[in-house]
C-alpha cells in the first residue's frame, strides 16, 4: 500500500497527514511535488490541509491548474483513490472531480475548533469502518468551508448518496447551530459518483492520536487501508 | 490593449461580506444603501490581439480560471484599445 501526499506552496498539513500514514499506520507513504508529473505508483493520493498559492484568486484554484494535479485527474478517471481534505476539499472542487463549490464561512469567522460530524454513507473506501449514524468528533480550521452548489447539483448529490459526512451535534442531530460554517445540506464530506473521490474539510490527520484530544480521524485512514488491502 | 474584468457572486448566491459592508455603511448613517455586493476587479494588458481576438480570448480565461461559474459571474470592458 503506498500513499502519496502532494505538497503545493503553502500546504501545511503535509507533514502531519505524511506522520499519520507512516508513523502511526505504518504504511508507505511519499511526498509528491505539485510540479512533477510522475505519480509514481501509488495507490492513493492525499492531498492535504493548507493555503495552497496563499488562497490566491480563490481557496484552491490555483493548486488545480498545478501539472501534477493534471495527473491526479487522470488518475481519479481511471477509478484511484483521492481524498481533499480541507484546501485538498477546496482544489478537487476547482478541479471539478467534486460538484460545487465554497463559499465563506456563514459568519465571516476563520473556524477553528472541534465539530461533530455524522457519517451518512458508509458504503464508501473512506468510511467503511464507520458506522452508519455514528457520530466523529474532528476539528476543522477554514475560512472557506461553506458547502455551495446550485439547486440541481444538491439534488444528484443527495440521490446518490454522496454527502458521506454531516455537520450534527454530539447526538448526530443536524442544526443550523451544529451546521457552523452555512454548509448546504450541512456537507462536510462529500463523494464523487463514482465513489472513489471525497473530499472533506475536518481534519481527520489531526485526530488520530490520544494525545491530540480525539482519535476519531482514525476511520477515515483505516478505511482507505482496509479498502487498499 | 487594457481590459478591465469585474467578477462578483451571482445573484442567486448569499454575499455575506456584502451585508456586512451594507449593515457598516447603516451604522455610519447611510441608510439609503439598500444593497452592496463584493467581487474582484481585474486588469489585464493584452498585447498583438485585435478587438475580435480579445472578446474571445477574455470570457474563455474568465470562466476558465478568473471566476468560478458555480458560484460568479462575470463582465468586462476594454479600457484602452491597443
Amino acid at each position: 500500500m503506498k500513499f502519496g501526499v502532494v505538497i503545493f506552496p503553502g500546504s501545511n498539513c503535509d507533514h502531519d497527514t505524511f506522520y499519520v500514514l507512516r508513523d502511526i499506520f505504518k504504511q508507505d507513504a511519499i511526498f509528491l511535488w505539485h510540479k512533477e508529473h510522475d505519480l509514481k505508483n501509488v495507490d492513493c493520493i492525499i492531498l492535504p490541509g493548507g493555503f495552497s498559492y496563499g488562497d490566491y484568486l480563490r481557496s484552491g484554484s490555483i493548486a488545480a491548474f498545478s501539472p501534477l494535479m493534471q495527473e491526479v485527474k487522470e488518475f481519479a478517471f481511471k477509478g484511484g483513490l483521492v481524498l481533499g481534505i480541507c484546501n485538498g476539499f477546496q482544489v478537487l472542487l476547482e478541479l471539478g472531480l467534486l460538484p460545487g463549490a465554497m463559499l465563506r464561512n456563514k459568519n465571516l469567522k476563520f473556524l477553528c475548533q472541534y465539530v461533530h460530524l455524522r457519517v451518512d454513507n458508509t458504503d464508501t473506501p473512506f468510511t467503511s469502518t464507520a458506522k452508519k449514524g455514528q457520530v466523529l468528533r474532528i476539528p476543522i480550521a477554514h475560512y472557506d468551508g461553506n458547502y455551495y452548489s446550485s439547486p440541481e447539483t444538491i439534488q444528484e448529490v443527495k440521490k446518490n448518496n454522496q454527502t458521506v459526512l454531516r455537520y450534527s451535534d454530539a447526538r448526530g442531530r443536524l442544526s443550523d447551530e451544529a451546521n457552523v460554517n452555512g454548509s448546504l445540506e450541512c456537507i462536510a464530506g462529500l463523494i464523487n459518483k463514482s465513489g472513489n473521490v471525497m473530499g472533506m474539510m475536518p481534519h481527520p490527520e489531526r485526530a488520530s492520536e490520544a494525545l491530540l484530544g480525539s482519535e476519531d480521524g482514525r476511520i477515515i485512514f483505516e478505511s482507505l487501508i482496509k479498502s487498499l488491502g | 490593449m487594457k481590459v478591465r474584468i469585474l467578477v462578483s457572486l451571482k445573484d442567486s448566491v448569499l454575499d455575506p461580506q456584502g451585508q456586512t459592508v451594507r449593515n457598516a455603511l447603516h451604522t455610519l448613517g447611510y441608510e439609503s444603501i439598500k444593497d452592496v455586493r463584493q467581487g474582484k476587479v481585474f486588469e489585464i494588458e493584452l498585447e498583438g490581439v485585435s478587438q475580435e481576438e480579445a472578446a474571445k480570448v477574455i470570457p474563455e480565461i474568465s470562466d476558465k480560471v478568473l471566476a468560478n461559474p458555480i458560484i460568479e459571474k462575470f463582465s468586462w470592458q476594454i479600457l484602452e484599445k491597443g
